[in-house]
């Protein structure tokens, strides 16, 4: 097998496994950055979702300020380009993770990149929730937090997880350009390993194993969105 | 009594930002007691259930004020209790829609439970409660089906057992049976009426069908463009319908003078009288207008008959043709009237203008 890989591609073979540009090393790298950054951004894009969803005008808590405010924040963030968000707030990213460069500091711009991104899908799988459910369960005489949880939350699940997918897979796209603050990953990999040398070999393999990744990820998604639907027959 | 639904002078104007408001009820005063089956029917108009959405305040009126068991929900154009107080005031209000609304992620059971959750009572308990009220609409062995295994029928059986989790006083029917077929409407009906008497439930029911409120209500109100155009007792309503559109509304009616119609009967010899004439359950099975021909000799022919069950009680009408002079058409109306029947000159209500 290895005298094999060897043999058809040498260079894939040459940068080994483990070590600094190793492929273990950068299929590690890749699902930290995109573990903890989900984890982030899909908390705040959630907080975010829910606040544009019942701030909205007619929504449950209506407030034109925080709607304006939320609304605002994540139409900003999501106009910034990637790779110049990356730069742009490096010196926040400094300021919390206590370093500019390396796959640490990526997660902070991960985070912030993909929570604008979440928010707006979050938005619109809670507004797939019907009207009707909302007005019911106000007439129930539910308090805002069981309208939150019990309603919106509940009944958008399927929806949530299907949306989160969707995500995921985009934040996979994003480590990809992690590399240019020096985060590694299969996303540089493919660029500072395989095209920048012309080893054409490497940015391929590099290329399959984020496919397979990505499929994985929509394969569990759908599985677990179809598990969690019983809106239809 | 008291009223325990009390809705004065309301109005509800939608601003639009485009063209002229809507003004989906107007000055309405709708007074409803403790046991009534009060039917708003709705005849055409913006806003079908804008009016009982405003009885728990779903919608907020832009004028009049809303009592509902004795506390003012509403007045001044302020609402007059906190959110708090709101929210355990609605779950006084038991509210069932036209398209169910029910929660289709969670099962049966837990949907009739997310009503209990701020009652007081155990886990236990609230558990024997939501079994009882699925039994209470026959529903107790799909406590664990999702809704959307459901027929149209049962999940509004579950929308109600939800709706009376919290022993409400009161349940609004928002055109709810407005999606089911002929059989589930009628059986949902029942359902409300049997909940009415078992319970002593106070039910407002809006809907666009007449058949509907015939069936159940004792009281009706007939809305057109945001007003009401008459309410009353149902069977004064449905039988003496004073208003043209409601004439046109009442089922009975408008057959009969499609059917009169038919006879041509436009123009009458002066010895010629059309009454409708209309008798109640005492009367049902006697024969009329033999007695009008042995008591008074007249001769009566029948044009249209018609028997209708309001409520519990049949109720029988019928246009009769009677040829004689002046006296004997006066002693017709007289015998008639001292049967307790009623009795209308058609003439007197412009049928040949319609």
């Amino acid at each position: 097998m290895t005298s094999l890989l060897a043999k058809y591609l040498p260079n894939v073979a040459n940068l080994g496994w483990g070590g600094d540009t190793g492929w273990g090393t950068s299929i590690w790298q890749t699902i930290y950055m995109t573990f903890w950054p989900a984890i982030f951004g899909g908390i705040l894009g959630l907080i975010f979702g829910v606040v544009l969803v019942i701030t909205k005008p007619g929504g449950i808590l209506e407030n034109r300020f925080w709607f304006g405010f939320c609304d605002k924040v994540v139409s900003l963030f999501r106009a910034v380009p990637f790779i110049i968000l990356l730069a742009f707030i490096a010196p926040f990213t400094q300021l919390i993770v206590g370093t500019q460069i390396g796959t640490t500091a990526a997660l902070v711009p991960l985070s912030l990149g993909v929570f604008p991104f979440y928010a707006r899908q979050v938005q619109v799988a809670l507004e797939s929730v019907n009207e009707g459910k909302i007005e019911a369960a106000e007439a129930l005489g539910a308090t805002n937090r069981d309208i939150i949880f019990d309603v919106y939350l509940r009944e958008a699940r399927s929806e949530l997880v299907r949306v989160s997918t969707v995500t995921l897979i985009s934040l996979v796209g994003l480590t990809a350009m992690a590399g240019a603050i020096g985060a590694g990953g299969l996303g540089n990999t493919a660029i500072a390993y395989g095209y920048n040398r012309f080893n054409n070999d490497v940015t391929i393999v590099a290329t399959i194993l984020v496919l397979l990744l990505v499929v994985i990820i929509q394969l569990v998604g759908d599985w677990l969105a179809q598990r969690l639907n019983h809106q239809s027959r | 009594m008291a009223n325990i639904i009390d809705l004065d002078n309301l109005s509800v104007t939608f601003h639009q930002k485009k063209g002229t408001d809507v003004k989906a009820v107007q000055n309405v005063n709708l007074k409803v007691e403790k046991g009534d089956i009060y039917g708003v029917v709705v005849y055409s108009g913006a806003g079908k259930s804008t009016l009982v959405r405003t009885i728990n305040l779903l919608q907020k009126p832009t004028a009049g004020s809303v009592t509902v068991a004795g506390t003012v929900l509403f007045k001044d154009g302020q609402q007059q209790v906190d959110n708090k107080e709101l929210q355990e005031k609605r779950r006084n209000i038991g509210m069932i829609f036209q398209h169910f609304n029910l929660l289709n992620e969670t099962t049966v059971a837990e949907n009739v439970l997310f009503a209990l959750k701020h009652s007081s009572i155990s886990d236990d308990e609230a558990e024997e409660k939501v079994l009882k009220l699925l039994d209470l609409v026959g529903l107790k062995d799909k406590a664990n089906a999702y809704p959307v295994q459901l027929s149209g029928g049962e999940q509004q059986r579950v929308a109600i057992a939800r709706a009376l989790a919290n022993d409400p006083e009161i349940l609004i029917s928002d055109e709810a049976t407005s999606a089911l077929d002929p059989r589930n409407t009628n059986q949902i009906l029942d359902l409300l009426k049997d909940l009415n008497k078992k319970l002593g439930l106070t039910v407002v029911l809006i809907t666009h069908e007449m058949d509907a409120v015939k069936r159940v209500a004792n009281k009706i109100a007939v809305m057109q463009h945001g007003v009401i155009v008459e309410q009353g007792n149902l069977r004064d309503v449905y039988l003496r319908p004073k208003e043209e559109l409601t004439r046109q509304f009442v089922g009975g009616s408008l057959a009969a003078i499609e059917t009169l119609r038919a006879f041509d009967l436009g123009h009458l010899a002066p010895n010629e009288q059309l009454f409708q004439v209309v008798f109640s359950a005492a009367n049902v099975t006697k024969s009329i207008i033999l007695d009008l021909y042995k008591q008074l000799g007249v001769d009566v022919s029948m044009l249209y008959g018609n028997i209708e069950v309001l409520g519990d009680e049949p109720v029988g009408t019928m246009f009769i043709l009677v040829k004689g002079d002046q006296k004997e058409l006066d002693s017709v109306v007289h015998l008639l009237k001292g049967k307790d029947v009623e009795v209308t000159k058609i003439d007197d209500r412009g049928i040949w203008n319609d």
